[in-house]
């Protein structure tokens, strides 16, 4: 799983029957300092985040799993939300 | 997921027979506020996207979930036209 910032949010209204009534949000990966890294993405959010939130998010097939047993064509999913985080 | 702008279409005769009667584009990535980056691909399209629209695209082997690929040879699938992007951080 990767950190991230939630910077915004995707609309699209013809898309994927299966990604109906899912949220798409943009992520910024960031760095154990907090600064960003690397691109911004779009992820799904099986949590309820919202823009400006600490998230962690899975890469790959697994981001489909939370809404199992639906199986939606994405491949970045928010997955939790950080109330803290701090490195030793 | 990423986002990416159709800038083209493909044409293959010959090809996988599981990638016959799919429509392939050609996109280029951008980054959420629209300025174009990294190389272009080869997206199968399972949404009626076209030249010019932004779009969503699924990578590696979650875009064999798109809507009917099923065991089809992709990588890449355009699973949504994008209407808008708000980023307000």
């Amino acid at each position: 799983m990767q950190i991230a910032k939630v910077i915004g949010a995707v609309v699209a209204t013809q898309k994927d029957d299966n990604l109906v009534g899912i949220k798409l949000l943009v992520v910024q990966p960031l760095t154990p300092d907090r600064q960003p890294a690397g691109r911004p993405l779009v992820a799904v959010d099986a949590v309820g985040a919202g823009v400006g939130e600490h998230v962690f998010f899975v890469r790959g097939k697994e981001a489909s799993f939370p809404f199992h047993p639906a199986e939606p064509p994405v491949d970045a999913g928010i997955v939790g939300i950080i109330d803290h985080w701090d490195l030793g | 997921m990423l986002l990416a702008k159709i800038v083209g279409t493909v044409v293959a005769t010959r090809k996988d027979p599981r990638l016959v009667s799919n429509k392939l584009l050609v996109a280029r990535p951008v980054d959420p506020r629209g300025k174009a980056e990294g190389t272009y691909l080869v997206a199968v399209d399972t949404v009626d996207a076209g030249v010019g629209e932004t779009v969503l695209i699924v990578s590696g082997s979650s875009a064999r979930m798109a809507s009917g690929m099923k065991d089809c040879p992709v990588d890449a699938a355009i699973v949504g036209i994008i209407d808008a992007v708000e980023i307000t951080d």
